[in-house]
């Protein structure tokens, strides 16, 4: 039976990375003096099972690297080695380098081994050291385990004769002997005699039904290879009595000899050692022929299906068939209808149609469902990122995550980590002062980097906030004025200079840090975070620290929208961004300076706009009583929107505008109606710039004036 | 189809193929405008779209493709030409256009369709088109038939912002 | 043929044993932990029970204990799937009451050659 491997690697890949990444949140979790136990097992399985994986679908290089990182766990698990810094930098690395090795092979490329030979012999020092002699050098990866060892290519000349005597529980461990010896008989072709022995048998009454009390002699005739013998008695050899003897000549004299050929597992091994060595030599011999047989194989495959498959858990999987059932209900309850229909049915009809409804609405949004994951697959790289960072720089810094089971699109999530990164390598690096700088400002020494993560207007916000020393105005001003970005006349807001971190070909760092200034700039995060769609805003108090807030549409799913029209057009609005909506009240209105109109709203005034006005929609001139203000909410600031009418509310698919056309202000995507026409969707957020009436904007514009 | 063309085809060597490209072309203001019969993924008919806030003139909505959201675009517009009227002949060519940064679909606006000509890369000319504004959305002119068509360079036309 | 109660945290060491097992026509009821092999273990009986040793939540040598209190599966035979080529943990198994072991890395045929050691 030949089975094609291959067909699970896939999962082997994802499974093996996923045990890479607990390893990693396990180290970095790990209290070096006072390791939790189940911490420590959890990172030994997982190397546990990615050496088992490796080895079983033929990825020696990786089985044998995982070995020792096995074995060092494995001291330190069983408490025969105690955990220290540099134990853990180097398991660290490893998890690194045993990404990389599967990174490589899954692209299809020949893995580069530098690296894992060198960490190898790391490891291999540490075992040597003190702790007991390891065995594992010779041991290393061996795929043949127990028979190497007790490699004995005896072939008896004549046969074999077999003492056998079970100890009376051997029953109990689910060893049959009557199955042993029909092997037996397989192997040697039924050229055998068995003789039971009853010696044991105690009297009927003293007798336990569940014990074993006979006793066997086997005369094998046949020549067979004495290690197929060994085989079928390897898992009684402790629970029996086992002896086998070579039939010399005289077959009746090899009882006498029973001792001196004694199978036992601690038989010395000294002069078969030579013989493993040599057959892995010639295994890698073989394995690098293959390689080099058939490099162009090799190199056709080299970009991974990355994200050609997703993990779903089973719940989803559940509800979705659930309600594909339902479906089928709905579908057979109406074509039932259909077949002899009248219009006293109607009503049925309706009834099966709004069921009809429901159901589709449900499988929808469960499908939907499917591709958001929880951001703390993004969020499980940080601490490792924050930790290395913060060593090299020998600052002291605590990432605090919250947040982190908001779900977000699997797209959005694959594309959101690098820029995350550079925000918050960035925050350690330019924010986070040294500790004794932050001692005397009065801080404490190790600073703080908080990770956050909600849902807002259909929105996905991440929050990245630090308590450092916040963005340098000045500086930032100088700088813009010496890259021509602005005139030293310019006079700015502080939005306005925060928001020049963001241009093209701007660096604040005095010297090109090792961290951040690797020629990627924040214009790159922009203009990355953008291509999804979504926006990033800094602020910053100079001693308290800057937050960046990076909002993200939920680009694939469905949102709850109020429908309204504004003349002929519809629009789709969040219900989520919506406070209320009222009749509009020209008495409610003022006018501020002249033109930006101001509702009084209880007892908070809220600025006013006109879709019609943003969106150059022609209406026609109604009564202003008619018309409906919604407020809305964006970034905890209220505004006030004026539309024609309120239309009903349903649940829109969001569709991307950009993908085929630009991004338009002010909106933020589009849907297709029941019609199959299609609406726009009112990007809340973007409502206050477009007008300019946000009170932020007011307050600033002064400020520059 | 013009059928002597095809005939013609049907006797030419594999050499001469290669050579040659697909023009589906339509009329607008008289002229004949050639597109990429390879760009072209369907012909529909006029229907309303949704208008988009603050876009250029020339873009006269979205609509639903299949379930996705396509600009429509007013060749005349595009080209600032006088406003037509649309008719019942007004047909909307629906393209898929490569260009850098990958592809995009796009529906154009013609006044009507006119035929499918095999065109010999090499009588592509591009002199004679001079410093017309409009100069970069057009890849080249052809005669076929003796009156003259006007290739259009595509990938210009998806460059909205 | 037989049914066999495959138990191993590993997908990928799940899905090839399954395959394997059930391309030579068994009946293969899956488990990704000694939890969730105990439970399905109490509603039936089996003729074979392969289980990994290295597992969260209950590892196969406590699966093992486990199983054997349980009449149903006094006798079964419990093949432990194991890595450990040094001796220790094979004894702790055996002590548990496991009939035997099978040394990863195993291929497939390795696999129902030595399953067939403990079957019929």
């Amino acid at each position: 039976m030949s089975i094609d491997l291959s067909q699970f690697h896939q999962v082997f890949y994802e499974e093996s990375y996923e045990g890479l990444d607990a390893m990693e949140q396990g180290l970095l979790e790990m209290d070096i003096e006072a390791p939790d136990d189940e911490v420590i097992n959890t990172i030994f399985r997982a190397a546990h099972s990615i050496k088992g994986g490796s080895g079983t679908f033929g990825f020696n290089q990786v089985a044998e690297f995982t070995h020792v990182v096995e074995t060092l766990l494995d001291e330190v698990r069983s408490g025969h080695r105690a955990m220290n810094q540099s134990i853990m930098d180097l398991l660290l690395i490893s998890v690194d380098c045993m990404r990389s090795l599967l990174e490589e092979l899954q692209a299809g490329d020949d893995p580069d081994l530098s690296q894992a030979k060198d960490l190898k012999s790391q490891f291999e020092s540490i075992l040597n050291s003190d702790s007991e002699p390891a065995e594992s050098a010779s041991d290393g990866g061996d795929n043949s385990g127990g028979d190497a060892v007790e490699d004995n290519n005896d072939t008896g000349g004549k046969g074999y004769h077999v003492h056998f005597v079970p100890e009376v529980t051997l029953l109990q461990t689910g060893n049959e002997p009557t199955r042993m010896f029909r092997q037996l008989a397989e192997i040697c072709d039924n050229q055998m005699e068995v003789v039971c022995s009853f010696d044991r048998m105690p009297s009927l009454t003293g007798m336990n039904p569940e014990h074993c009390y006979l006793s066997w002699d086997i005369k094998i005739t046949k020549a067979i290879d004495r290690h197929e013998i060994d085989e079928i008695f390897e898992w009684v050899i402790d629970d029996a009595e086992v002896i086998i003897t070579e039939l010399s000549g005289d077959a009746d004299s090899a009882v006498n000899s029973i001792e001196a050929k004694s199978i036992d597992s601690s038989t010395p091994q000294v002069e078969t050692v030579v013989e493993p060595v040599e057959q892995k030599e010639i295994a890698s011999i073989v394995e690098q022929k293959e390689t080099a047989k058939d490099p162009v194989k090799v190199k056709t495959k080299s970009s991974p299906p990355e994200s050609s498959s997703i993990r779903v858990s089973i719940d989803k999987v559940d509800s979705l068939i659930n309600m594909v059932g339902e479906l089928v209900i709905t579908q057979s309850m109406l074509g039932q209808l259909g077949q002899n229909f009248d219009i006293s049915r109607v009503q049925r009809l309706q009834e099966g149609l709004a069921q009809l409804e429901h159901n589709t609405r449900e499988l929808q949004e469960s499908v939907m469902k499917i591709r958001m994951m929880p951001i703390s697959f993004v969020f499980s790289r940080f601490p490792r990122l924050v930790r290395d960072v913060s060593r090299t720089l020998n600052k002291k810094i605590d990432l605090v995550l919250s947040g982190e089971n908001t779900e977000l699109d699997k797209t959005v999530m694959e594309k959101i980590g690098d820029p995350m990164v550079h925000l918050i390598r960035n925050s350690i690096d330019h924010g986070i002062e040294m500790p004794d700088v932050r001692a005397s400002a009065g801080k404490s020494e190790t600073g703080t980097v908080e990770l956050n993560a909600f849902h807002q207007s259909g929105n996905i916000v991440i929050e990245i906030k630090d308590d450092g020393a916040g963005l340098n105005k000045e500086r930032i001003h100088q700088k813009a004025i010496e890259n021509g970005l602005i005139d030293e006349s310019t006079i700015l807001s502080d939005e306005k200079i925060f928001d020049l971190i963001f241009q093209p070909g701007f660096s604040t760092a005095d010297a090109v840090s090792d961290l951040s200034g690797r020629g990627v700039g924040m214009d790159v995060v922009k203009r990355n975070i953008a291509s999804l769609n979504g926006s990033i805003e800094v602020s910053s108090e100079t001693g308290m620290g800057s937050r960046f807030v990076i909002r993200l549409p939920l680009t694939l799913a469905i949102l709850d929208g109020q429908l309204v029209r504004v003349g002929e057009e519809i629009f789709i609005f969040p219900l989520v961004s919506i406070v209320e909506s009222i009749q509009m009240d020209d008495t409610a209105i003022n006018k501020v300076g002249g033109h930006s109109d101001v509702l009084q709203l209880r007892d908070e005034y809220v600025p006013v706009v006109k879709l019609n006005e943003l969106f150059s929609v022609n209406i026609e001139e109604t009564a202003v009583d008619e018309k409906i203000i919604v407020v809305v909410e964006t970034e905890g600031e209220k505004m006030g929107v004026v539309v024609d009418e309120l239309l009903g509310q349903q649940q829109v698919v969001i569709k991307s505008l950009e993908e085929n056309f630009k991004k338009v202000e002010g909106i933020s995507g589009a849907t297709i109606l029941g019609d199959g026409t299609v609406a726009l969707i009112v990007d809340v957020s973007g409502l206050p710039k477009m007008s300019g009436t946000s009170v932020k904007q007011i307050e600033s514009a002064h400020k520059a004036a | 189809m013009n059928t002597v063309e095809d005939l013609d085809m049907d006797e030419t060597i594999d050499a001469d193929q290669l050579t040659t490209e697909q023009y589906l072309t339509f009329f607008m203001e008289g002229e004949e405008y050639g597109v990429d019969i390879l760009a072209v993924q369907e012909i529909r008919g006029w229907e309303s779209a949704t208008p988009v806030p603050n876009s250029s003139s020339y873009i006269k909505g979205v609509i639903n493709l299949r379930g996705t959201i396509v600009p429509i675009m007013d060749l005349r517009g595009r080209f600032d030409l006088s406003k037509p009227e649309y008719g019942p002949e007004t047909v909307v060519i629906v393209l898929k256009i490569e260009f850098d940064k990958g592809s995009r679909i796009m529906g154009v606006i013609v006044d009507a369709i006119s035929d499918v000509y095999d065109v010999p890369i090499n009588d592509i000319k591009q002199t004679g088109i001079g410093e017309n504004k409009n100069a970069r959305f057009i890849k080249g002119l052809v005669t076929v038939n003796k009156s003259m068509v006007i290739l259009l360079k595509l990938e210009q036309f998806v460059i909205f912002d | 043929m037989a049914k066999i109660l495959a138990v191993d945290d590993s997908a990928s060491m799940r899905q090839m044993v399954c395959f394997t097992l059930k391309g030579a026509g068994h009946d293969v009821i899956e488990a990704s932990d000694g939890v969730e092999a105990l439970k399905l273990a109490q509603g039936q009986s089996v003729d074979l029970v392969l289980s990994d040793v290295n597992m969260p939540n209950m590892d196969g040598i406590t699966l093992c204990k486990n199983l054997r209190q349980l009449a149903t599966y006094k006798f079964t035979p419990i093949l432990m799937l194991t890595t450990e080529s040094t001796g220790d943990k094979k004894m702790e198994g055996k002590s548990a009451g496991a009939t035997g072991w099978i040394v990863k890395p195993f291929n497939p045929d390795q696999l129902l050659t030595t399953i067939k050691k403990v079957l019929g």
